[in-house]
């Protein structure tokens, strides 16, 4: 009898077969890499172009930076993924938003002690310009979204809290969930609230409201008024606006807290 | 000042211009209106005056509206004026800058001198009375524009029309940005499609791509900004970048370690190399994926993430563990630390100094006590005390 496909023989013919597949494979890959550099330097080439006539659009631009980076985020490409990107090197996107990300982290560090790393959009928004100064580019509270955003990436907390139409930032790892997300947006009408109040608009038991509110006194993210008139008032600095915000010391903060 | 009538500030035929002056303001009886630098042409016909600023803003009266003219003179800080009585409006005049004015006389400022001569000429052309000779026809240009071929649009007609223009010219630099972007993005989205293709022919064949091939490809995906089709992790990590970054890194962190205490957030890493390079900042993606390359680098920092997430760089030879220890003395000493206290009395940042608390907690060394007065440490005496 002859036995088909096995033997020495055909072993050594099935290796040959797929040492070839192999190397055919290989070249696939190979060509497809080299259509892909080739591409890239082609569209290197084209977003030179671009820069050169609309790059100071793209800076001095806020919509036109919105635009861009919505663009770019329904085709899949994230300009601000690297230092060393096309978008970065070339149009100067990055450095914008990078050290953006710094000012930002350096404003939410000096003013913890006062509100327990949660800030309102509107004044990280106005502390981050003063501390740019008069003749730096103007940005956008947009701008400030997308660079926090990127700094979620470094693990320290960062976080965004819709709360009536803008946002409160977080800039510390407290843990803070739905429960909390909701007496926060309460809270944001009036700058402070009471246990009857998430009662009555939450349709909460006073337990739960209670170790919400207790968990954002210990992140010093509320301060209590037990002065105030009926009953307790848990007031959230990071809601105080200029008229009654004054500076603060870390010192008279822990006065503060009970 | 309702006197006045706008004008193209042309000369009308058969007139001619006797006299101009700078630096007029004009004044309705004894109060300042907006017309304040301009100026003022004595023709054969009118009284012109037009703003040095606006050219556009062009507004005269008839010099038969004039009953009589005075002078008066200049004084400190004030400027020689001619006050022009006029008689009232006609009804068919056509329309000016005011409706109504409570006064029946003007006042002519000259700021910049020149009164003499102009009441000279004034006073000659309302006793000739030359606009009764030479009845005006169709307008000429006296065209003192260096600039021919700029268009000589005037009035609020004109006025508008040049802001339409300059609108239109805005939206045009706009839009014509807005389908560079649009043509740019078809571009950005081939390359996206063609990479996804490769990634998938990457898949298919299952390490039948080279080392140095995936690094190349890598490399590409991160000078666009595409997510790693294949991993799905973070852009393009593990490229010859992100490791000579990390030599980088090794190199700069090591004496801010050194005066940290050996351990630094990313954060604060972040913040300060890119406050050091100024220019060509790093991503927060490029620093972290430039730190997952430490180790593998051998060098001599490594990354470390806790349980809550945060992030650190701490010097090899640094080991929390042993810190550990010298934090439950500090904290046996004290009798009770919060994050706070200890942050403050070990020179930490309070991030850090919680995280070496809660790791203390971890190893059975500390416990706490969580009260609406923050989060306190005591040591563990169920373990030491039992």
């Amino acid at each position: 009898m002859h036995r088909r496909g096995v033997g020495a023989g055909a072993i050594a013919k099935k290796k040959l077969a797929e040492a070839k597949y192999k190397e055919r494979g290989t070249v696939l890959a190979e060509d497809q890499l080299a259509q892909m550099s080739k591409q890239l330097d082609m569209f290197k080439t084209n977003l030179e172009e671009f820069a050169s006539k609309h790059k100071q659009e793209i800076r001095k631009n806020p919509a036109f930076r919105v635009q861009f980076q919505d663009m770019c985020a329904t085709i899949g490409v994230d300009p601000l993924a690297s230092g060393k990107g096309f978008w970065s090197e070339m149009l100067g996107v990055g450095d914008f938003y990078y050290e953006l990300g710094v000012q930002i982290v350096e404003v939410c560090l000096a003013l913890k002690h006062r509100n327990g790393g949660l800030i309102m959009l509107e004044e990280l928004h106005q502390q981050v310009l003063k501390g740019r100064g008069k003749f730096a580019q103007d940005v956008s509270q947009d701008d400030l979204l997308r660079a926090i955003k990127k700094l979620k990436v470094l693990g320290s907390g960062f976080g965004i809290i819709p709360v009536g139409g803008t946002y409160l930032i977080q800039s510390v790892p407290a843990e803070l969930n739905m429960d909390h997300t909701v007496v926060l947006q309460l809270a944001e009408k009036k700058g402070y609230v009471t246990v009857s109040e998430i009662r009555s608009s939450l349709k909460w038991e006073t337990e739960r409201a209670k170790q919400v509110l207790e968990h954002l006194l210990k992140e010093g993210m509320a301060w209590l008024d037990t002065q105030a008139e009926g009953e307790a008032q848990y007031w959230l600095p990071a809601l105080f606006t200029e008229l009654y915000a004054q500076e603060i010391t870390p010192e008279e903060a822990k006065e503060a807290i009970p | 000042m309702d006197r006045f009538s706008w004008t193209s500030g042309l000369l009308e035929l058969g007139e001619t211009l006797v006299v101009q002056q700078r630096g007029v303001r004009l004044c309705d009886g004894e109060e300042k209106v907006k017309f304040d630098t301009g100026v003022l042409l004595l023709s054969t016909h009118r009284l012109i005056w037009r703003d040095q600023k606006n050219h556009e803003c062009c507004i005269a009266v008839p010099l038969s509206q004039i009953v009589f003219i005075e002078e008066q003179a200049a004084g400190i800080g004030k400027s020689a004026k001619i006050v022009v009585h006029l008689h009232p409006a006609a009804s068919n005049k056509e329309p000016g800058p005011f409706q109504s004015s409570k006064y029946s006389y003007i006042k002519l400022s000259f700021k910049e001198h020149g009164e003499i001569e102009f009441y000279r000429r004034l006073s000659e052309e309302i006793t000739q009375r030359r606009w009764e000779n030479m009845p005006t026809g169709q307008t000429i240009q006296v065209n003192k524009d260096p600039q021919a071929g700029r268009i000589r649009a005037v009035g609020i007609v004109g006025i508008e029309r040049k802001l339409e223009e300059k609108r239109k010219e805005t939206d045009k630099n706009i839009s014509e940005a807005f389908e560079d972007l649009s043509k740019l993005m078809e571009k950005a989205k081939e390359m996206v499609e063609l990479s996804k293709s490769i990634a998938n022919k990457i898949k298919e064949k299952q390490g039948d791509i080279t080392e140095d091939e995936t690094i190349r490809f890598k490399s590409y995906l991160l000078s666009m900004g595409i997510a790693n089709p294949v991993t799905r992790e973070t852009h393009g990590s593990g490229t010859h970048y992100h490791m000579q970054l990390a030599k980088q890194l090794a190199g700069m962190l090591q004496t801010p370690l050194e005066e940290r205490g050996g351990i630094m957030s990313l954060t604060e890493v972040y913040c300060l190399v890119n406050r050091a390079r100024g220019l060509e900042l790093l991503s927060p993606e490029d620093l972290v994926n430039a730190c997952k390359m430490l180790e593998s680098l051998k060098l001599p920092l490594r990354l470390r993430i806790f349980d809550s997430g945060v992030m650190v760089i701490e010097l090899q030879s640094h080991n929390e563990e042993e810190m550990v220890a010298s934090a439950l003395e500090t904290v046996s000493e004290k009798g009770s630390l919060t994050a706070d206290e200890f942050a403050k009395l070990v020179g930490m940042s309070v991030l850090l100094a919680k995280e070496r608390l809660l790791l203390a907690e971890k190893m059975g060394h500390l416990c706490r006590d969580d009260s609406v007065e923050g989060l306190r440490f005591y040591p563990n005496l169920f373990l030491t005390q039992s």
